[in-house]
C-alpha cells in the first residue's frame, strides 16, 4: 500500500513502501529594477522591451541585460504592439498541477511586432487552424483586474491578417 | 600534457519504473558496487567520488551528495556533486575524468542516479515564475515546438520520429537492464499511441525510471597493467549557452555545433561518420536522433532524418545509435547521460553482450540538457590515442 500522508493511514495490512511527505517552500522574490519597470508598465496595459547596445535587438520581456553579450541595457525602452506572429507551437494534452489551463491547450512561441525575442504563451483557437506564421493578438483581462503580471494577457487569439512570410520569423524557431 | 585516462569498471542497476526494493542510498550503492567489482577494486582503492543527478527538486532531497556520502564510501575523501540539468550524467563523467587527467587523483569513482518513482519531474520542470503565466508542461512541452521547427526546416517525413522510437525499443529487447521491453513494438503501435505534446506521441517519449550508473576511471600507468580491455578516453567536451536570447537557434544551438567541432579536433577525428563505429546519443524524444545527428556533425544540416530512414542508425547500419535502447527505453534522468557514456565504453571494451556492435573500436557518448543548452560528450576507444 501507499500511505498518502505522514499522519498514518488505515492500511489493508500490506507493508508501507512509500510515504508521501509534502514540503512547502515559501520565498521572497525581488523582481529587480528592469523587471519592475516592465511589470509596472504591463499593469497599465503597455508592453515594454529593451534594446541590446551590442546588436540592437529588442528583448521582451527584458531582464535588464543581454544573455548573449553579458552587457546591461540602458534606460531606453521600446514600446511594443500586442500583435505578433506564431513562430512555432504545440498542442498539449498532458496535465501539470501548476498550469491552470484545461486540456487540450495550444502553447505558442509568439514573436511580437517590434520584438526580437519570442514570448511563450497560449492561444485560443481551433486546434485544426493553428499554424506557423499565423497572425495573433493578445486578449487582455478586464482593465480593473490588471496587476503587475503577464497574466494580464489571458491568451492570444488569431486575427484577420495574412500569414507572415516564413523568412520573417524563421530565425526565431 | 594531461594524463591519459581509461574507464576500467562499469556498473549499472536494472532500470525500472519503481525500484521500491531499494532506497536512494541503496540504488547508488548497487551501481557503485558493480563498477568496483568490474574493476577488481575495493572501496579503499578509490581516491575521490564524483556524484551527479538532475535538479534536487525532483525528489525533494536537497544536497543529495551529503545524504549519500556514506553509501558511496566518501568518508575522508574528496566528494563533489555535479549538476548540468539533463546532461549531468555526461558532465559528471567529464569532471571525474578531469580529476585523473589533471594528475590530481589516480583512480576515481563516478556515480549518477535518479529515483523518478519518488519524484515528480513534470511538476519540477514546470515551475512558475512570479508575475508570469506558466504554460510549459514539462520537458515535452518545451521541446515539442522545437521538433515542429525541425520538421518545417528539414522537410523530414512526419513518421521519422516513429521509426526512431521503434528502432530504439527493438534494441532494448537485447539489453536486459533496459526499463522498457516492449515485445510487441511496431510502427502502428507507436503511430496509434496518444499525441501528448503534438507532434510528440506517447511512445515517442522516454519512460520515467529509477536507476543508477557508475564508472571507475584510472590513470594510464594503472590501466595499462590490466589484462582486460579498457576504454581509453580520447577526448571530452562540454558547452553551454543561455536558454533565451535573440536569434538563438533553439533547434540547432551553436553550443552543440561548437561542442562537436572541438570534440573531434581533440580526438583527431576528421570524418566522424566514418571514424566512429557507434554512438549512444541522448534522445529523450524520438526526433532528437535526427536532430543530434546534425548537431554532432555526423551528417549535413537538414539531412539527419535520412540516416534514420535509410537504416544507418540501426544495429546493422553504418552508424549504429543507441544500441542499448537509449533514453527512450530507460530514463533515470540524472543517470541517463552517464549511461550513454558507459554504454559507449562497453562497446569499445567488447563487453556489450547482446547489443555489441561487432569490432567497435571507437565510440561516441553524448548527453544534452536544459532547453538544449548544455552539451557533454566524449570519445572512447579500445586503443590508446
Ligand atoms: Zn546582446
Amino acid at each position: 500500500m501507499n500511505a498518502h500522508d505522514t499522519s498514518g493511514t488505515e492500511g489493508d495490512g500490506s507493508p508501507v513502501t512509500v510515504l508521501r511527505a509534502p514540503i512547502v517552500l515559501e520565498y521572497e522574490y525581488s523582481a529587480g529594477q528592469s523587471a519592475s519597470r516592465f511589470l509596472r508598465a504591463i499593469a497599465e496595459g503597455r508592453l515594454l522591451g529593451q534594446r541590446c547596445p551590442v546588436d540592437g535587438r529588442v528583448y521582451f520581456p527584458s531582464r535588464g541585460s543581454c544573455p548573449q553579450h553579458a552587457v546591461t541595457f540602458g534606460d531606453e525602452v521600446v514600446e511594443l504592439s500586442d500583435k505578433g506572429t506564431i513562430v512555432t507551437f504545440s498542442i498539449v494534452r498532458v496535465p501539470s498541477k501548476n498550469i491552470p489551463l484545461e486540456l487540450p491547450y495550444i502553447t505558442v512561441n509568439v514573436l511580437l511586432d517590434g520584438a526580437d525575442t519570442i514570448l511563450m504563451h497560449v492561444l485560443d483557437a481551433d486546434l485544426d487552424d493553428v499554424h506557423m506564421g499565423m497572425r495573433v493578438q493578445a486578449v487582455w483581462k478586464p482593465r480593473e483586474e490588471w496587476t503587475t503580471s503577464t497574466e494580464n494577457i489571458l491568451f492570444f487569439r488569431p486575427i484577420d491578417e495574412p500569414d507572415a512570410d516564413y523568412d520573417s520569423y524563421k530565425e526565431h524557431i | 600534457m594531461a594524463e591519459l585516462t581509461a574507464v576500467v569498471g562499469i556498473g549499472q542497476t536494472k532500470y525500472e519504473a519503481k525500484r521500491d526494493d531499494l532506497s536512494m542510498p541503496g540504488l547508488v550503492r548497487e551501481a557503485a558496487e558493480r563498477a568496483l567489482a568490474d574493476a577488481g577494486c575495493s572501496w579503499a582503492d578509490i581516491d575521490a567520488v564524483i556524484l551527479g543527478k538532475a535538479p534536487d527538486l525532483f525528489e525533494g532531497v536537497m544536497m543529495p551528495e551529503l545524504f549519500l556520502n556514506d553509501a558511496l564510501g566518501g568518508a575522508y575523501k574528496p566528494m563533489l556533486r555535479v549538476h548540468t540539468a539533463g546532461s549531468v550524467g555526461g558532465s559528471t563523467a567529464i569532471v571525474a575524468a578531469s580529476m585523473v587527467q589533471a594528475g590530481i587523483h589516480d583512480r576515481v569513482l563516478c556515480v549518477a542516479y535518479e529515483k523518478q518513482s519518488e519524484s515528480n519531474a513534470i511538476w519540477a520542470l514546470s515551475i512558475s515564475v512570479p508575475f508570469s503565466l506558466a504554460t510549459v508542461a514539462g520537458a515535452g512541452g518545451y521541446f515539442a515546438p522545437l521538433v515542429r521547427g525541425y520538421i518545417r526546416r528539414s522537410g523530414a517525413p512526419e513518421d521519422t520520429g516513429i521509426r526512431v522510437a521503434v528502432k530504439d525499443r527493438q534494441n532494448a529487447l537485447r539489453n536486459p537492464l533496459a526499463h522498457l521491453h516492449l515485445e510487441d513494438i511496431s510502427f502502428d503501435l507507436v503511430a496509434n499511441s496518444p499525441m501528448l505534446w503534438d507532434p510528440i506521441r506517447y511512445l515517442e517519449t522516454c519512460p520515467s525510471s529509477d536507476g543508477a550508473c557508475a564508472l571507475v576511471m584510472e590513470k594510464e600507468s594503472l590501466a595499462s597493467r590490466r589484462p582486460d580491455k579498457v576504454a581509453w578516453i580520447h577526448a571530452t567536451e562540454m558547452r553551454s549557452e543561455p536558454t533565451m536570447f535573440s536569434g538563438r537557434d533553439q533547434v540547432m544551438p551553436r553550443a552543440t555545433l561548437d561542442n562537436a567541432k572541438n570534440l573531434y579536433r581533440k580526438a583527431g577525428i576528421t570524418n566522424p561518420r566514418r571514424e566512429i563505429d557507434c554512438a549512444e546519443i541522448y534522445v529523450p524524444f524520438s526526433w532528437f536522433e535526427p536532430m543530434w545527428m546534425e548537431g554532432m556533425l555526423i551528417t549535413e544540416r537538414n539531412q539527419g532524418w535520412k540516416m534514420t530512414y535509410e537504416g544507418a542508425t540501426a544495429m546493422d547500419g553504418d552508424f549504429p545509435v543507441n544500441m542499448s535502447g537509449g533514453v527512450l527505453s530507460s530514463n533515470p534522468i540524472g543517470a541517463s547521460g552517464l549511461i550513454r557514456f558507459a554504454e559507449a565504453a562497453r562497446q569499445v571494451r567488447g563487453r556489450a553482450d547482446q547489443h555489441q556492435v561487432d569490432g567497435a573500436r571507437k565510440a561516441l557518448g553524448h548527453a544534452y540538457g536544459g532547453g538544449s543548452q548544455y552539451f557533454s560528450t566524449w570519445i572512447v576507444s579500445s586503443e590508446k590515442p
